[in-house]
């Protein structure tokens, strides 16, 4: 076939330029130290399953001495520092990640497994531009929309997952430090490192002691931060289960909460569609990131004039995506995160061909060690199934069809998430038509998988509350007059 | 009107999908005056009428979120045009329910009437306050605008029985959601009226639907009902709050917290109670030839 694999001599990217200590204590109080109550645990490679480094797992008593330091540092320091010092701060910050952003993307890839193309052109540039856009509203919130003199929450517990492990650590210490908070971040088991790499760099901007606390750890590092009674504000970015769970733990309590959670958007093309220009969108949509992304276009919608060439189309493309190593530049699709994920993907693919789904994969083969999934296509799927009802948080696309521009409102509705969806049509009153009737809180037309600081993300119904991004995400951080 | 007439009395009923139906449960209660005297009875909704109103609601909800913003604003004036036609009758129950001397409960009911309007001129407006048009880096039109979240579960104030509730009810619907409103559960007479208001206001059936009864016995029911997005708790019962909240995280419903002590509904409210009940909403579109 014409567009079978070229033959690509290999092109890795050198990862001499990471210097990882072999052992990585919790950053409390701008220090580095010992967990008191919690334990060790390693952090491997996805790709290849070799150790990176020895990681702390913070105990509740870790936790408890990083939230008493920021709340030290809330009082004393960052609260009253005038917003023009903390916005100073965080330009640095944005400098030192763009200053190591050959570094971070390395480590990125080495740690979470995903193509060095993609944390090199989007996690590290946008988490540096995360920094530098809300550095900027550290000194003009009264000009925000908020009243004259909006204040902080506090100290803000900020539990982060493992599929853009630097960006969402920049979605959510930005802006809350723009406002005027203290955080405690809780990075994602699998993937620590990039955070403690930010935690030198606070070092090296000489961010105030206490102002960013990191503690590493798993689900109960995470528990014993959400329920600690001296955080003010909650945000947490993961599943819909996990966030249900936070938000009953937070019930009653008085505190803050935001929760960022799962997706499983609808990517709907018409039949007037620039078709080419659609399967590149599609791609990315569903196999940006090994799929590992809540908003990921996971449901393709084919109007039904052109299903088939747009899936025999999309057979085509995917033959020629290239599977393997993360640090190679050639490399579209990256190692799956954990075993534990992969177990996920291959129980609900699986789930799809038992309930009658049509499976599909070119011929892809899989490096010996590390965890892998082919890109992977179901046709003939029916909305009761599990493949096109669940969140998969893998390369594994769902493709149904519809009739007429309800039918595709009706079916991408149907899900009890709302965080994206797509819309491909060369018809601009189509495009507004669709993007008002979708239930989804980012909507892409004829592109998808975009992301800025100014522009608001967030999602409708069990994807979560709030926004994070954009003058909208300030609203997270700060208090309201609602506020009892 | 001659001396010693027999007055026409009112049968108090619930607010469902447009219709005023008694509970379904055929129960109903006593409602009396700050003194302690017999005013009405009124419908005791059950479980079964919360369910009913949510289904109403679900179905109201996307014909008013589609209509434009200068109707809806047109149809919450109108509202306000019916409530100033029966100030004489909001006041004789308001002035029963709070018992407030008759110039008091006038006054408030005047301020019920203006938070309507205040509200209804809201209604093309919020977008332009709360959305935007986001300078992204890259070749992209982007733009956000709140949208209403829904249906919204709202436990009316149990001490404001009129101005307190046009202050939850009006934010919520301006923006397009539908609303299941639980009245004050001692003082529900003025809800009642202003159901009857809402009826003849060009509202579309079910875009509000009111019911009197116990709070404690029907809230639990729109926190855990999967088909209710978000919960406004100004008039949850004391205690009740933490369990309701905990309830509605089922579906990770947005939660208005109650403020205590109910806050005085007298001052300008501003516009934060619309913005808790919408959803930003981001669009992007490439710019290029």
């Amino acid at each position: 076939m014409a567009f079978s694999r070229f033959p690509y001599a290999p092109a890795p990217e050198s990862r001499s330029i990471v210097n990882l200590r072999p052992s990585y204590g919790l950053f409390i109080g701008g220090q580095w130290a010992e967990p008191a109550d919690g334990d060790h645990f390693k952090t491997e490679s996805p790709s290849s399953e070799e150790v990176l480094a020895e990681v702390s797992s913070a105990g509740p008593e870790d936790v408890d001495r990083a939230v008493r330091a920021a709340r030290r540092a809330y009082d004393e320091v960052w609260a009253p520092m005038p917003g023009k010092e903390r916005a100073k701060y965080l330009f640095r910050v944005a400098r030192l990640v763009q200053e190591r952003s050959r570094e971070l993307a390395v480590l990125e890839s080495l740690d979470n497994g995903k193509p060095i193309r993609e944390s090199r052109d989007v996690d590290v540039p946008l988490a540096a531009a995360h920094f530098f856009y809300h550095a900027g509203w550290a000194d003009k919130l009264p000009y925000a929309g908020f009243g004259p003199s909006p204040e902080p929450l506090g100290v803000a517990g900020q539990v982060i997952p493992w599929n853009f492990p630097l960006l969402m650590a920049a979605w959510k210490l930005a802006p809350a430090l723009a406002a005027g908070n203290t955080c405690v971040l809780k990075p994602a088991e699998t993937t620590p490192l990039s955070a403690l790499v930010l935690a030198e760099i606070f070092q090296q901007a000489d961010l105030p002691p206490g102002v960013v606390n990191i503690v590493t750890g798993a689900g109960a590092t995470g528990a014993a931060l959400v329920a600690h009674p001296g955080v003010d504000k909650v945000a947490f970015t993961g599943s819909t289960e996990v966030g249900k769970q936070i938000q009953r733990a937070v019930a009653g309590t008085g505190r803050h909460l935001t929760l960022e959670l799962g997706g499983k958007a609808a990517n709907i093309v018409f039949d007037d569609a620039p078709l080419s220009q659609a399967i590149e969108g599609i791609v990315n949509g569903i196999f940006f990131n090994q799929g590992h992304v809540c908003c990921a276009g996971s449901r393709l919608l084919v109007q039904e004039p052109v299903a088939e060439g747009v899936v025999e189309a999309l057979k085509r493309r995917l033959a020629t995506l290239r599977l393997g190593d993360p640090l190679d530049k050639n490399t579209d699709i990256g190692a799956i995160n954990s075993p534990q994920q992969l177990d996920k993907i291959r129980e609900l693919s699986a789930s799809g061909e038992a309930e009658g789904a049509q499976r599909w994969t070119p011929a892809c083969p899989l490096p010996e060690r590390g965890y892998w999934f082919p890109p992977t296509l179901f046709t003939g799927v029916a909305p009761s199934q599990r493949i096109a009802r669940e969140e998969i948080f893998g390369p594994v696309l769902s493709v149904l069809t519809f009739r007429t521009p309800e039918e595709a409102v009706e079916k991408a509705n149907n899900t009890t998430y709302g965080l994206s969806a797509g819309v491909w049509t060369e018809k601009g009153s189509r495009i507004l038509y669709m993007a008002s009737r979708l239930k989804a809180g980012v909507v892409w037309a004829n592109t998808f998988n975009r992301f800025d600081p100014a522009s608001p993300f967030g999602g409708y119904r069990e994807s979560g509350f709030g926004r994070e991004g954009g003058r909208q995400g300030l609203a997270a951080y700060l208090k309201g007059p609602l506020d009892g | 009107m001659g001396e010693g007439r027999l007055g026409v009395r009112k049968t108090y009923k619930l607010y469902i999908g447009g219709a005023f139906p008694r509970s379904e449960s055929g129960r109903s209660y006593e409602v009396t005056g700050a003194g302690g005297e017999f005013l009405a009875n009124v419908a005791l909704a059950s479980r079964k009428d919360v369910r009913d109103a949510v289904v109403a609601a679900r179905r109201a909800q996307p014909g008013w979120s589609s209509a434009t913003a200068y109707l809806r604003g047109q149809v919450l004036y109108r509202a306000a045009e019916m409530m100033e036609g029966r100030r004489g009758q909001f006041a004789e129950v308001v002035a029963g329910a709070e018992g407030l001397a008759a110039g008091e409960a006038a006054s408030v009911v005047g301020a019920a009437v203006d938070r309507m309007v205040w509200y209804a001129g809201w209604s093309d407006k919020l977008a332009q306050v709360a959305g935007a048009a986001n300078p992204v880096a890259g070749p992209y039109f982007n733009f956000s605008v709140p949208e209403p979240t829904g249906v919204v579960g709202v436990l009316a104030p149990q001490a404001s029985s009129l101005l307190g509730l046009v202050s939850v009810l009006a934010p919520v619907v301006v923006s397009g959601n539908a609303a299941v409103v639980v009245a004050s559960q001692e003082r529900p007479l003025p809800a009642v009226e202003l159901a009857e208001v809402l009826a003849t206001s060009d509202l579309p059936g079910g875009v509000v639907n009111m019911l009197t009864g116990r709070t404690a016995e029907l809230a639990p029911v729109l926190a855990a009902h999967r088909d209710v997005e978000a919960l406004d708790l100004a008039g949850a019962p004391e205690g009740l709050e933490a369990e309701l909240e905990a309830t509605a995280a089922g579906n990770v419903k947005r939660v208005l917290r109650r403020r205590k002590p109910e806050p005085d509904w007298a001052g300008e409210p501003g516009p934060e109670r619309m913005l808790y009940f919408v959803e930003t909403k981001t669009v992007w579109h490439p710019i290029g030839l």
